[in-house]
């Protein structure tokens, strides 16, 4: 496939090293506890967290190898995310 | 005076509903079919209608009056499984959807901005390098970023 998965939330290094060992993903996640990054791509669902945390809203980025954006996906209901034949899709068009 | 039946289809229409409303989280929304649109939920919710009509039926039988507390737990039963109903349709149809527009977000085409965090080894990461650092032996072609909400 050659395409590298990244999952990305507001969680601490520690709690997405266990959330991997615990559904045994062993592709990377990022923790971004201030949502620094999460701001920067706009995703920020104030407030929506437990406890009143700032989260990010459910979102996947496709990019290519020179960087650019390739394919978006910003779920309308957040129970409903992408479909791994959608993401395959999308990763048919990289070179 | 004989005794009182149990009034079985109103409570069973509360522990219904309750299964109506708990699956889905817990169990359909692990399927495609089932999750972009819960029609197994809203099926389950008609036998609970159906069961919910039987129950009041029962326990305001003009032919079998049943004692008054028993007709209290009737509605108030009734009102609790309505309830499950009202919150199901609001949590799958309404606060699920209650998300910011994100008008600003990267769209293709346009460059994916950079950035560095911290990977569960605690060492730092930035965009850049997971688009060129290798992996199985060779540059991916793509990598897709999956923002999450956390809290798992």
């Amino acid at each position: 496939m050659g395409i590298r998965p990244v999952a990305i939330s507001v969680d601490t290094p520690e709690v997405s090293k266990d959330l991997g060992q615990r559904v045994g993903y062993t592709f990377t996640f990022l923790s971004d506890p201030n949502a620094e990054v999460i701001r920067r791509y706009d995703l920020l669902h104030s407030g929506a967290g437990i406890d009143g945390h700032d989260i990010a809203r459910p979102a996947e980025f496709l990019i290519d190898s020179s960087g650019i954006v390739r394919w978006v996906n910003l779920t309308e209901n957040y129970w409903v995310r992408a479909r791994p034949e959608q993401i395959l899709e999308a990763a048919k068009t990289l070179q | 005076m004989k005794a009182q039946r149990f009034n079985w289809p109103i409570w069973g229409a509360l522990l219904l509903s309750l299964i109506a409303f708990l699956s889905y989280p817990v169990l359909l929304v692990r399927f495609p079919v089932t999750r972009d649109f819960p029609w197994v939920n809203l099926v389950l919710f008609a036998f609970v209608a159906i069961l919910l009509f039987s129950g009041i039926r029962r326990a305001f039988a003009p032919d079998r009056p049943r004692p008054r507390w028993s007709r209290i737990a009737g509605v108030v039963v009734a009102a609790l499984t309505i309830a499950v109903f009202g919150l199901f349709i609001f949590s799958a149809f309404i606060g699920a959807r209650y998300l910011p527009a994100s008008q600003n977000a990267p769209h293709v085409g346009q460059k994916a901005p950079d950035f560095m965090l911290t990977d569960t080894k605690g060492n730092s990461v930035s965009l850049s390098e997971l688009i060129s650092s290798p992996t199985n032996g060779k540059a991916p072609k793509g990598v897709l970023l999956i923002f999450y909400r956390g809290y798992w």
